[in-house]
């Protein structure tokens, strides 16, 4: 019934979106963390810079920004994020689309975490002569990841599946290889249900664990 | 004491030496409201300044200005000699002098009661983990929640928890602890643990502004009582002075209300 698999990597295509997931995942928490700073920060020109930010690149297309790396970063620009080859670089370059893209909704997710934080804290870290970077990463942002591990989930779920978008631009993950088969093979529907499958098997588990964690971690007032 | 006027020490960068907080002529605006109208308000090392009044009247927003957590429009205000600084590095040295105690206690909720102790120690004086920690147990027999430390905020009473955060505040070795209501969230049995550990720190010789509405606390504690109405500093007298022969009608009135019942 599943011969038509043979002769394809589905397991190599899915090791790609999986990569894809984790180094997006990673880059674009640490980059969503820094916009949601700035955010809350007392400095105009970042607070207005990270608003920028965010408003331009949640409401863009993710299709729009992948194809823009590779015809805009990569062909005009010469961008090559330090690859050797071209797969290497689209790649990367799927990567950084899709890190600048998950970073705006981390961000979001983690002001909506900023805000769960009572003010009191704060104020009883500024009393004791903290800083406002040691008040933020000390007392506010640890408070506030506790409390979107939920919605960080979701977010890590979108974007585990918003990697097929890097197939726009040759990165050879899963949705790449099932464009593919669907050519090449007559079992359409069986073609769809296996990657279908493959994503469940990936996000299904992010989300139980991480709504584990959540509980376990949040912050009891 | 207070009313006896001060002889400054000679000219030059050394503080007086007795003055610790200086407010003069402070003033501030929400919005319409004008919150705090010409302060003027001079408090000594060693004193214990008790500010009562009704509600809305400004006295909390008065302990908050004096380490800034509420900006002032106009007038000064000086700590050991040195104006209050703009926002930044210099002023959060200066909070670190200046302990205060809040009416919802605000202990760090993620964090243990021993790590709330240990935190500015470890992360403003820098001071070495051991010593933080020794002195973080010490703090916390001396306000008796020593059986509690490994314990977080919200498995503690509001009582435990506020004298956690008498502690976490004596930690920095301030200069001025600030109450502001520091018994006002709490079940009428817990007032008086806190009110002790506050005694006893007055009796220490700390120096200490504390915005509360408990009487008994400032007959016995208080140097000195500030009354305040309608954001001005109505009457300053000793305890025995102001509750026994308030001088003004407001004063009197508000005493009338609070103590016949």
């Amino acid at each position: 019934m599943f011969d038509f698999l043979e002769g394809y990597d589905l397991l190599g295509a899915f090791w790609v979106t999986l990569q894809l997931t984790l180094l997006s995942a990673l880059f674009s928490l640490v980059w969503g963390t820094v916009l949601a700073g700035m955010r809350v920060g007392p400095v105009p020109l970042m607070r207005g810079f990270a608003t920028a930010y965010v408003n331009i690149v949640r409401n863009t297309p993710l299709t729009v920004i992948i194809v823009f790396t590779a015809l805009g970063l990569a062909d005009v620009y010469g961008v090559t994020l330090g690859a050797g080859d071209f797969d290497s670089q689209y790649f990367r370059l799927a990567v950084f689309g899709l890190s600048a893209y998950t970073a705006a909704f981390v961000c979001e997710a983690l002001r909506s975490g900023i805000n769960t934080v009572p003010l009191g804290q704060a104020e009883a870290a500024r009393a004791i002569g903290l800083s406002f970077t040691q008040v933020l990463t000390l007392i506010v942002l640890p408070q506030a990841f506790r409390s979107v591990v939920g919605p960080l989930a979701n977010v890590l779920i979108a974007l585990t599946k918003n990697t097929t978008v890097a197939a726009a631009i040759g990165v050879a993950e899963a949705a790449l290889l099932m464009k593919e088969m669907i050519e090449n093979e007559a079992q359409l529907v069986l073609i769809a249900a296996v990657f279908a499958f493959g994503f469940v098997v990936l996000t299904m588990p992010t989300g139980l664990l991480l709504g584990w964690v959540g509980k376990r971690v949040a912050v009891k007032r | 004491m207070s009313g006896v006027s001060v002889t400054k020490g000679p000219e030059g960068a050394v503080p007086a030496t007795t003055d610790l907080v200086v407010l003069s002529n402070v003033n501030k605006h929400f919005g319409a409201l004008h919150v705090l109208q010409d302060i003027d308000l001079t408090i000594e090392r060693g004193e214990v300044v008790v500010v009562i009044g009704p509600s809305g009247s400004g006295k909390s927003t008065l302990c908050r200005t004096i380490n800034r957590l509420e900006t002032i429009d106009s007038g000064s205000i000086t700590i050991d000699g040195r104006p209050l600084p703009d926002e930044g590095r210099a002023l959060a040295r200066l909070r670190a002098d200046v302990g205060m105690v809040f009416q919802s206690f605000n202990l760090f909720a993620h964090k243990t009661v021993l790590e709330n102790v240990m935190l500015g120690q470890l992360k403003v004086r820098r001071t070495d983990k051991k010593t933080a920690e020794e002195k973080a147990r010490g703090l916390l027999d001396r306000v008796g929640v020593g059986s509690q430390a490994d314990k977080y905020p919200a498995q503690l009473s509001g009582g435990q928890q506020q004298r956690v955060a008498i502690a976490r505040a004596l930690a920095m070795n301030p200069k001025v602890m600030l109450f502001d209501e520091p018994t006002s969230a709490l079940d009428p049995e817990m007032i008086n643990e806190v009110l002790e550990v506050m005694q006893q720190l007055a009796r220490d010789g700390m120096t200490m502004v504390v915005v509360t509405h408990e009487m008994g606390f400032a007959r016995s504690a208080a140097n000195r009582v500030v009354f305040m109405a309608d954001g001005r500093i109505v009457e300053e007298a000793t305890p025995e002075e102001f509750f026994s022969n308030p001088r003004s009608e407001r004063a009197k009135d508000f005493l009338s209300k609070i103590l016949h019942h």
